[in-house]
């Protein structure tokens, strides 16, 4: 796999004073500055509803940004619309909790549909995808474990099948950056930790960056190269693993019963 | 168990305050009843509407008494003349016109679906965003609905002239409605995931409908497909009432002539014909799902 384009100078991503308010006056994300690194995973934690997933989707645009920047390799984002959108959001890939898979495709469909924002409507209508592409969602079918399941409906695969399949799809983008939205909180422990190391192994051996957004403080301090803890819409710790103590995990949680 | 607990949860001891009254236990026998004090009442009114509603009704009807004492005579006579049915009057005429009906049926659900499916997409609000589009797609189905097929044949027999492009053009307006109703329905029910996703990979609306809203609303589809087929054949036998074509004609002359026996093969082809769309569209339903 190759490593992505223009990987020298500007960092993958960079965020600064980001500001999401869904109801004007009330900020769900309250000015968030945030550098992503070439390389590894950067995991985002904190309590539910502190707008981790709202940074994750504000950086493709799922959610609209009410104020900051956002620069995917020094291309600012928050202000592209129509054909440029499209041409950005392809070089991110983004694997979600509920998998999102298209139930009723196949896995093989299901995987080249991460190929959608390259391949004409015509070319998907017919089901004529470009061999390349055919070739590598095979080779991505094995890397994640799944090599008989090309012609297996998604709605037939158990949950840690469909997230490995959910990666696959994000990965056939050859993206330059991966968003991954609590990828592991459907999942039994044993599973979710087996689909973070193919996470991990995978974006690793293609150079790809994930910002991953995660509950479980455990497997974050475990895959993570980088914690950065988020607290009502702020980042209020931003480290190594190993710096991340019980004083961070109370000012990032509150109370500290559960520790 | 203690006595007390017994006695707090049997209904019949609650129900009977005068005993309970006298009951040392009273303080735990909690009540509860179905309804409210006022959701009686409610019902009450409801109920005293209905009846009411029916008596105005049957009262503004105004039956004929020796007409209905009449009519078993009068039912037992049509059928004596029907029967034996003229069955040597089938081919061609019946036939021809049998043919005809469900070749109207079938043509009308083509043409509606491909007027239905772009109001449809109006109406959905997870599809068009655009609030007065959504409100007016859903008037035009609402139009459609609100008047009976018959009636369209009757404007499109003004239009066309009497014959079965009428009748097909009759068939798929009345279905416009029903087909983009549901249709929409599908399309709103479709899980918003699989959109996110694929919207997320880059993918342009077109790709986004194809990859990851048809998939899912595919079924309800040809559902809905097969279901307005088999609604139309039985429509599309009644709109030669009006000179719209198909089979309705043949039945209209039979009974203008008083020619009972005919009458009894036309109404007999029908079932038979609706019958076997019946099973037919049971048995391909079954088999999509």
């Amino acid at each position: 796999m190759a490593a992505p384009p223009g990987a020298g100078g500007r960092p993958p991503l960079e965020i600064r004073g980001l500001v999401k308010e869904y109801v004007p006056g009330t900020p769900v994300l309250r000015g968030i500055d945030l550098e992503i690194g070439a390389e590894g995973i950067t995991a985002v934690i904190g309590p539910s509803g502190t707008g981790k997933s709202t940074l994750l989707r504000c950086i493709n645009r799922l959610v609209e940004p009410t104020r900051g920047e956002i620069r995917l390799r020094g291309e600012e984002l928050t202000r592209l619309s129509g054909k440029a959108l499209r041409l950005a959001r392809r070089r991110i890939g983004m694997v979600f909790q509920e998998y999102n898979l298209v139930e009723r495709l196949s896995v093989m469909e299901n995987l080249l549909c991460g190929r959608l924002g390259y391949v004409p409507l015509w070319r998907a209508w017919l089901r004529r995808y470009p061999a390349e592409d055919i070739a590598r969602a095979f080779a991505l079918l094995d890397a994640v474990g799944l090599p008989d399941y090309a012609t297996r409906r998604a709605d037939a695969l158990s949950g840690g099948q469909r997230q490995r399949v959910g990666i696959a799809r994000a990965l056939m983008q050859r993206p330059e950056l991966l968003l991954a939205d609590e990828p592991t909180s459907s999942l039994d422990p044993k599973t979710a930790v087996e689909v973070l190391e193919l996470l991990a192994r995978l974006t690793g051996e293609a150079g790809v960056p994930v910002v991953l957004n995660i509950h479980n403080v455990e497997l974050a301090r475990r895959f993570a190269r980088r914690i950065v803890g988020m607290s009502q819409g702020a980042i209020v710790f931003d480290g190594p693993p190993e710096a991340l103590e019980t004083a961070h995990l109370r000012a990032i949680y509150g109370g500290e019963d559960w520790l | 168990m203690t006595g007390a607990t017994t006695t707090a949860a049997t209904p019949t001891e609650a129900a009977r305050p005068a005993r309970a009254a006298a009951d040392p236990m009273r303080p735990l026998a909690r009540e509860w009843s179905r309804f409210t004090p006022r959701q009686r009442l409610a019902r009450w009114l409801v109920w005293l509407g209905v009846v009411a509603a029916v008596a105005w009704a049957v009262r503004s009807i105004d039956i004929i008494p020796e007409f209905l004492a009449d009519a078993p005579a009068q039912m037992a006579d049509l059928l004596v003349r029907m029967w034996p049915p003229d069955l040597a009057h089938y081919y061609p005429a019946v036939h021809t016109a049998l043919v005809e009906t469900l070749h109207i049926a079938t043509l009308g659900t083509i043409l509606a679906f491909g007027l239905a499916v772009p109001v449809a997409l109006l109406a959905a609000r997870n599809v068009c965003r655009i609030g007065p589009l959504n409100w007016l797609a859903q008037l035009v189905l609402v139009a459609s609905r609100s008047v009976n097929s018959l009636v369209w044949a009757l404007i499109f027999v003004a239009v066309f002239g009497p014959g079965a492009a009428a009748g097909v053009f009759a068939i798929a307006f009345r279905s416009i409605g029903f087909v983009g109703k549901l249709l929409a329905e599908a399309l709103e029910e479709a899980s918003p995931g699989p959109v996110e996703a694929l919207r997320a990979a880059g993918a342009g609306w077109g790709a986004t409908m194809l990859k990851a809203v048809w998939p899912q609303v595919q079924p309800a589809f040809w559902g809905i497909a097969l279901f307005r087929w088999d609604i139309n054949v039985r429509e599309s036998a009644v709109l030669g009432l009006v000179g719209a074509g198909g089979i309705g004609v043949v039945l209209n002359d039979a009974i203008d002539f008083f020619q009972w026996d005919r009458v009894a093969t036309v109404l007999l082809a029908i079932l038979a014909v609706v019958l076997v769309a019946e099973v037919l569209v049971n048995r391909i339903r079954a088999r999509l799902i």
